[in-house]
Formats: C-alpha cells, sequence, structure tokens
C-alpha cells in the first residue's frame, strides 16, 4: 500500500486521536492514504465510524501488541 | 471553560425525576448499545467527531439557555465539545466528569424499610448499569448482597452507620459484572457466601450459601433465607429477609425473568427457572416485597430510586410469569434472546478467580448493560 504520511497517535486519549487524524487528512489530497497509530481503545470504532460519516475510505486496520493501526484514504 | 457535573449529581437528577437534557457525543453505535435513561431524561446524540469544524450539526437542536450536560465514553471528547458549544453562546453547558465510565460505577443507595427489630434494608441501584445489590442491617452488624467491585462505597456506608459488615452473599455467579462480595468479605473480616452448585471452578474459599442454612444478622437475628431458586445459573439462591423481602437475584425482576443462557446451558436450565417461577416462588406470600439484582428500563425505577414490587402484583402483571404452555415458555426464554453483556466470559473467569485483570481493564469489561433479562 501507497501510504502518504504516517500519523503516530499512540498514547493520546480521545478526542484527540480523532482530531489529529482529520487535522492530517485536511492536509491531504484526494486520494491520498494516510497511516494512524493510536493506543486508545476507543479510536477503534470512533475512526471507523468518523471515516463513514466523513466519506472517506478506511482501508484496513489491524491491532498488534495494543497498538491500533488504521488506514485511510482521502475522498 | 466549561463547567462538569459529577456522576453523583446527576444520579440525584435522576431519582428526583428532574427534568434533564443530554447531549451524548459518543458514536452512534455506542449510544445506541447503552445510554443514559431516566423518566424525564431526554437524549440526543451527535458524536464528537461530527462536531469537529463546528457546532452548528447541534445549535439548531438545542436552547442556548437550557441547561445541557454532555457526555462521552470517559470525559476527554464531552469537554472539549462543552468548551465549543460555550464558546458558541450556550450559557448552561456542563461536562459529565469521566463519562460513561463513571457513570457506570454510580451507586445510589436507597432506603427500601425498616426490619422488624429495628434494622434496616437499603438498595444500592447503580443507574448507569442497572445493577441492584443490598445492604441489610439490624444491631451493629450488616450483609451486603450481589456488591459491586466499588467495595468503599459499601465499607462507607457501613462506617458512616457505625455497623460491621459480617457477611456478602452472592446469589448467584455473575455474568455482567465483577462482584465486590469476596473482596469486601477479606477487606471486612467478613464470610463470602456463594452457592456450591455455581461455584465448582472458583480458585478460592467461600462458605456455601444453601436453603436450610439461615443467616442472622444482628443479635435480635434477622433472618436471610435462602432458598434454592436455580435458572439464570444452576446455583441461583434467592434470600427471604425478614419474612417481608424477597431478594430473587437474577431470577426475576420487576418487569422481566432471568435469563438461562449465560453460562450457555439455556436448553437444561429453562426447566428450572420454570419451574421456579411457576412452582417455587408460588408457594411463597404474595405479600413479599420483590428485590431483584437488576432493572432493564427507566419506568422500573420507582419513588426515591427504588425498584421494587409486590411478589402478588408481579404474578398479574409481569408478562414473563403469564406463559401458561410450558413449550411456549421454552421458546421464549431460549429463542431471540438479547445479545449477551459485554465480555461476559472474562466477567464469569474473573467472578471464579481464574483471572485477575487490572481495575481499568475490569471497568472496560463492564462497560453496557447488563443484559440479564429476557422479556416476556
Amino acid at each position: 500500500m501507497d501510504v502518504t504520511k504516517v500519523l503516530d497517535a499512540k498514547g493520546l486519549a480521545c478526542p484527540m486521536p480523532i482530531v489529529r487524524t482529520k487535522k492530517a487528512m485536511d492536509e491531504l489530497n484526494s486520494g491520498d492514504v494516510l497511516e494512524v497509530h493510536a493506543t486508545d481503545k476507543g479510536a477503534k470504532s470512533d475512526l471507523a465510524a468518523w471515516t463513514k460519516s466523513s466519506g472517506h475510505e478506511l482501508l484496513k486496520d489491524t491491532e498488534e501488541d495494543e497498538v491500533l493501526k488504521f488506514w485511510i484514504k482521502k475522498a | 471553560m466549561s463547567q462538569s457535573v459529577a456522576t453523583k449529581e446527576l444520579a440525584k437528577k435522576i431519582i428526583n425525576n428532574e427534568k434533564t437534557l443530554i447531549l451524548d457525543v459518543r458514536n452512534t453505535d455506542e449510544f445506541d448499545n447503552w445510554k443514559i435513561e431516566g423518566e424525564n431524561v431526554e437524549v440526543i446524540n451527535e458524536p464528537y467527531f461530527n462536531l469537529l469544524d463546528s457546532v452548528d450539526p447541534v445549535v439548531d437542536k438545542l436552547d442556548k439557555d437550557q441547561e445541557i450536560i454532555a457526555v462521552c465514553a470517559k470525559g476527554g471528547s464531552s469537554e472539549m465539545i462543552a468548551d465549543m458549544m460555550e464558546e458558541a453562546g450556550f450559557s448552561q453547558v456542563y461536562n459529565l466528569e469521566g463519562g460513561m465510565k463513571a457513570w457506570s460505577e454510580h451507586l445510589e443507595p436507597v432506603k427500601i424499610g425498616d426490619l422488624s427489630d429495628g434494622g434496616a434494608l437499603y438498595q444500592f441501584v447503580r443507574l448507569g448499569k442497572g445493577c441492584l445489590s443490598y445492604f441489610i442491617e439490624s444491631d451493629g452488624e450488616a450483609a451486603v448482597v450481589d456488591a459491586n467491585r466499588m467495595i468503599d462505597v459499601y465499607e462507607d456506608f457501613a462506617k458512616e452507620r457505625g455497623v460491621q459488615i459480617k457477611y456478602t452473599i452472592d446469589t448467584h455467579l455473575h455474568a455482567d459484572h465483577i462482584s465486590g462480595g469476596r473482596m469486601l468479605a477479606e477487606k471486612t473480616g467478613g464470610t463470602y457466601y456463594l452457592p456450591e452448585k455455581d461455584a465448582t471452578e472458583v480458585t478460592f474459599d467461600f462458605a456455601g450459601l444453601e436453603e436450610g442454612k439461615d443467616i442472622t444478622v444482628g443479635r435480635t437475628s434477622i433472618q436471610v433465607q435462602p432458598l434454592y431458586s436455580p435458572g439464570h445459573t444452576i446455583g441461583s439462591t434467592s434470600l427471604i429477609v425478614d419474612d417481608q423481602y424477597l431478594l430473587t437475584g437474577d431470577i426475576l425482576f420487576v418487569r422481566s425473568i432471568g435469563r438461562p443462557d449465560l453460562a450457555g446451558k439455556a436448553e437444561d436450565w429453562v426447566g428450572d427457572l420454570r419451574n421456579t417461577l411457576y412452582s417455587r416462588y408460588k408457594e411463597l406470600s404474595d405479600n413479599l416485597v420483590v428485590l431483584p439484582a437488576h432493572y432493564s428500563f427507566a419506568e422500573e425505577l420507582g419513588k426515591g430510586g427504588s425498584v421494587s414490587a409486590r411478589l402478588g402484583d408481579l404474578y398479574q402483571r409481569n408478562a414473563g410469569l403469564q406463559v401458561e404452555d410450558e413449550n411456549e415458555f421454552r421458546k421464549m426464554v431460549t429463542e431471540n434472546l438479547p445479545p449477551q453483556p459485554n465480555a461476559y466470559e472474562d466477567i464469569r473467569k474473573t467472578n471464579m478467580g481464574k483471572i485477575t485483570p487490572e481495575v481499568e481493564e475490569q471497568k472496560e469489561m463492564e462497560t453496557g448493560p447488563n443484559r440479564c433479562a429476557v422479556e416476556g
């Protein structure tokens, strides 16, 4: 996967992972992919719901050693 | 900076039936799964991530001079939204401190009544989760039934009243919340009772809660009579207190009945559940006051926030007690069951002593509603 930018949101509590993700996405171009790393468990369902409501596409998400990773394609 | 409101103040508002407006900013799936409820509570859901650019989406729905309590999972997102709303001209926005996680932990004590020797019975209402526990007090001694994990609440209550907790009793092995019974007994030097049949896999010492072995609280003997009443679990045991109260555990609720499937044995236990509800309990006095271990609907909260009903009345109006046909009953309690409580298998293991999660993890495990009932 062609990742345009990686955002490290580890250690941040809700709402910061989404706030930072949104900000990073605002700076990308349509079709770009943002990779997000987070440790807040709430980020999983919130990011999925946020991408849905904002029109972006959540390409993939994984969980390894308590680190959640997301790949989001900008609409 | 917006102001905040503690869970205790919100609990008082709900119990006093005050009009309460809540803006829940969690994502809609979480909101639909579990939210703050009450007779006079109005809840609006708008996820915080839809409000990051501006709070306009909620401006039309809300009055700027209205009192609004913003709520999220842990209190972080709702604080940000409350601040943004204040900047947008809302004058009375409060953030619920600690969010739904803290709300889930709040216990509100409500006095149910006096006992014949001058003692008293209190119900502890866990508004956020619908769990009910009991504090039986008589002559300097106390027993706590179906205690929640937040044991300091019972300890403080005992201290305030100058009584010593001598017994902690679980009516069954819980699947929806982590029991505080064992810890509380350890801390107060009391005895922890659990039905033997639910305890075959537990890793600690306990006293068997058994029909025929009455427990006496206080010198003047308030009898706590165990009554074997299986169906929710194989060991489920009810308690008759002072010939006035029937603590039904998760067998019979005010508007519903217990579900038999949380230990994976719905088919095996449905017959026991039927027998308990349609025979054993029927032999008891209609005048007993039923005090269950859970409630599921805001309408079940009665005067002063308590949850109770006369046994005879429940035989008239609880839908789960009106199913004459045994096959129909079997179908009702084994098919179309609601989803299981969050992390119920790990909660059962924790209550057996098989695993010991960190406190933070225990809190996560307990999020969500209790879901111990099946509606008739």
